[in-house]
């Protein structure tokens, strides 16, 4: 079996794309991933079992982990894979997502002062987002640079609000308002993209809620 | 160039190790570089899945931290260093309660931190979130890094490859970087802690782990002198299989929670061995001891989690259900799992001494790039455990030799930095030879014969390429090959001179372990490959 891998191109340093041809001969369990390890293209990989978020590119069209994509799901002989197009493009396939580590830090995310001890299964919900950006390449709303910072954005800040003791909530919630809620239109078009299959709608809800809870309960033990 | 108004301290590698040692030095107000080939993100660390362990007592076993420091002695087989596993283990509480204050989010019942039962261990110590306890704990660290990133203490240097050290005066006084985006090289001063992770690149596909673990920094790092020890213990997982490009982990969760390993006889009846040979805990039996019996075993094994409660796969696993699921078409809810062993682990590494320093001043090194805690076999659990305490106190020894052995006068220029070969097409065919011979010199089961075959082959190999070559001599090769060479030849010549087995290095030729070899073996190159007792 054959799939002819149609792969844009760049050099480093340059801007001026171009297209590649590579024909490869493929078993029925290979990735997209398994592809391009035996090709001369550069591209991020680290843990090929969708846990790591790196190999992100474009397939058909559609933001994909390369690793999660088998060639023999893909129909069609040509296979098209560009890299993501919301960020720097890097060498060929290789993206600058730094962008999103920056967006995080401008944000101010981290915690105070000590987790409170619940909360854990948002929490464990929200870590599962590994900073691929594919939400953000399907995003209708996000653009680097902008005040929104996506579902990408959503998932660290939720974990924060699950877990941030109570004086932290209302600056949590300030963040996650200016950030996330105001800028979401609530498209949802992440919500079948996301390869960690986080649950982004209930993780939406549960956040906005999340400190207007623990501020209630607080109350309520007064 | 840097000035050096200030020191920072340069880590090298931005998993658990390296974060936690970044983080222990912002703390204290000290400045950090943070280079890593690729974002924290996509560190092997977040890949671990099984636990942490950690004696809390939580589960009404009278669990305390000396039964800890024993099961790790033993599971190691009496190898590393007491005093340091004392260390670790009676620390290990402080330090999965840190992890609590940042939010990990542990299973609980009630409110209250519930653990599992891993290999080789009496008690239930292991503390998780569901099979990805790694990703929970790096993204943990990383918020609470974030904060010194903020204010400056830390500066995360995401695609920068480490290519050596810069060593004066028998100082390691910077580190030389290259930037994989720009493709340019730069020198930074100040002492180096290695966070570098495992060897993987060593044996590509073969592995658990990550591709970005190349094992290049420590090769290079063999290369300028420094000591390693123990190479010849590589962990073989007995639960992985095969897909492409690596090897999955079936985590040892799975066993914790009631997993059991059987083979069908011609009748067609399950056979579970190890229960047979080792009673009522045979599948939770140290990972050595497993993956020897499977090698022996001549059948394929298959892992039954048919058995597990629903609430278990609910609550504990369903995330490795869906692993399962996804990479290897079949549901373990029904159908029983096809596993062999595959290289997941390397207990040896850079040598450190109790505060994790090396055998160079100003050089450090933490997590599993380092020889630290696992002796001649690691527990499941502890090295998450080992990266997090390890990353703590290389951090500890260098705030403390700041104010008093690190000279750190070293300003370094562009002048400073000198060129590094990566290999060409041609020799990564070389390599690729080398990496072959490597795997065949150290799967589970060893004899001196096939090690040694290794080293003429893989000696051969190199000697026909520079003949074909017609160059002058090995110098000529680009670094990257002469240093995948020599950490190799390392491996195996640690592997042949051990003559015994102990734990995950099972010598055919010298079944038995000999007291006179419970001791690290130490290897170190200086023109020519060095072994010392
Ligand atoms: C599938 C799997 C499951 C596991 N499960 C468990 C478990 O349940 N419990 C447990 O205790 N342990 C487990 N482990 C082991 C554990 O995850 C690792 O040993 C541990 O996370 C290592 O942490 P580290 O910080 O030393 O290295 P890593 O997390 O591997 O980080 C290495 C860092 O070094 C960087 N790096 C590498 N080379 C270079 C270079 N040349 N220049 C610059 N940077 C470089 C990388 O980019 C990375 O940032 C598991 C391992 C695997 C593979
Ligand atoms: S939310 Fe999902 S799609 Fe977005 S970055 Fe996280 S893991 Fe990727
Ligand atoms: S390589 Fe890690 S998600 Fe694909």
């Amino acid at each position: 079996m054959k799939k002819v891998l149609h792969i844009r191109r760049q050099k480093a340093g340059s801007n001026d794309a171009y297209w590649e041809d590579f024909i490869y001969e493929y078993k029925e369990a290979d990735t997209v991933a398994t592809a391009l390890m035996t090709l001369p293209v550069v591209w991020e990989h680290s843990c090929l079992q969708k846990r790591c978020g790196a190999c992100a590119v474009v397939i058909n069209g559609i933001p994909r982990l390369a690793c999660d994509t088998r060639l023999s799901s893909l129909k069609g002989q040509r296979v098209v894979i560009e890299p993501l197009r919301k960020f720097p493009v890097v060498e060929d396939l290789l993206v600058d997502r730094s962008s999103m580590m920056d967006k995080l830090r401008e944000m101010e995310l981290w915690l105070n002062d000590d987790a409170v001890p619940d909360g854990e299964k948002m929490a464990f919900e929200a870590s599962k987002c590994l900073q691929c950006g594919l939400c953000l390449e399907v995003c209708p709303n996000f653009y680097v640079g902008g005040k929104f910072g996506g579902m990408a954005a959503m998932a660290p800040t939720a974990r924060l609000l699950n877990k941030a003791p109570e004086d932290q909530q209302p600056e949590l919630s300030k963040i996650y308002d200016q950030n996330i809620y105001e800028g979401c239109a609530k498209s949802l078009a992440c919500r079948n993209i996301c390869p960690a299959q986080i649950d982004i709608e209930n993780l939406l809800v549960k956040s906005a809620a999340a400190s207007i809870w623990k501020i209630f309960r607080k109350k309520r033990k007064i | 160039m840097t000035n050096n108004t200030r020191i920072s301290v340069n880590v090298i590698g931005a998993g658990l190790a390296g974060l936690s040692a970044a983080k222990e030095l912002a703390e204290r107000g000290v400045y950090v570089r943070l280079f890593s080939v690729q974002a924290s993100e996509r560190a092997q660390s977040n890949l671990a899945e099984g636990g942490i362990n950690a004696c809390l007592d939580v589960m009404g076993e009278n669990d305390t931290w000396i039964e800890h420091y024993e099961d790790t002695m033993k599971g190691g087989c009496y190898l590393a260093d007491p005093d340091m596993v004392k260390n670790l283990t009676e620390n290990a509480p402080e330090v999965v309660m840190e992890m609590d204050r940042l939010g990990v989010p542990f299973h609980r019942a009630d409110g209250h931190i519930i653990q599992r039962n891993f290999g080789g261990q009496k008690k239930k110590r292991t503390t998780y979130a569901m099979s990805s306890t790694g990703k929970v704990l790096v993204v943990a660290l990383i918020d609470a890094v974030r904060k010194y990133e903020h204010s400056g203490y830390v500066k995360r240097y995401p695609h920068h490859r480490f290519e050596k050290i810069i060593i004066k005066n028998s100082e390691c006084v910077g580190v030389q970087i290259y930037d994989i985006y720009t493709h340019t090289r730069s020198v930074f001063e100040g002492p180096v802690i290695i966070a570098c992770g495992g060897f993987n690149g060593m044996f590509p596909g073969l592995t658990t782990g990550t591709t970005a673990n190349t094992g290049l920094a420590a090769a290079e790092l063999f290369s300028q002198g420094i000591e390693f020890a123990n190479l010849e213990f590589i962990q073989y997982h007995p639960t992985t299989t095969e897909i492409t490009g690596k090897r999955l982990l079936i985590s040892e969760a799975a066993r914790g929670e009631g997993g059991r390993l059987f083979y069908i006889r011609a009748d067609g009846s399950y056979c579970y061995f190890m229960e047979d040979k080792y009673g009522e805990r045979g599948n939770l039996m140290p990972r050595d001891v497993i993956s020897r019996e499977m090698a022996m075993l001549g059948h394929q094994v298959y892992l039954n989690l048919m058995e597990l409660t629903e609430d278990t796969w609910t609550n504990k696993l369903s995330d490795l259900r869906d692993e399962i699921m996804h990479y290897m078409s079949i549901d373990p809810k029904i159908q029983p799992v096809p596993v062999s062993p595959g290289i997941h682990y390397f207990m040896g590494g850079i040598k450190v001494d109790i505060g994790h320093h090396t055998n160079l001043t100003g050089l450090y090194a933490a997590g599993e790039c380092a020889c630290a805690y696992h002796g001649a076999n690691r527990l499941g659990g502890n090295s998450l455990l080992g990266a997090i305490y390890g990353g703590q106190t290389a951090a500890r020894s260098i705030l403390a030799d700041m104010a008093d052995s690190l000279k750190n006068d070293y300003a370094l220029s562009d002048g400073d930095i000198t060129d590094y070969k990566y290999m060409s097409d041609a020799d990564k065919k070389i390599s690729s030879v080398i990496e072959h011979e490597l795997a065949n010199g150290l799967g589970i089961i060893r004899n001196g014969k096939s090690l040694q075959r290794a080293i003429d082959n893989i000696n051969n190999s190199i000697n026909n390429y520079i003949q074909s070559l017609d160059i002058a001599g090995e110098q000529q090769l680009s670094d990257e090959l002469i240093n995948r060479y020599r950490f190799a030849i390392a491996m195996l010549t640690s592997a042949l001179e051990r003559r015994e087995s102990r734990g995950a290095h099972t010598r055919e030729d010298y079944p038995d372990t000999l007291e006179e070899y419970r001791r690290t073996s130490v290897i170190k190159w200086s023109g020519k490959m060095f072994i010392q007792e």
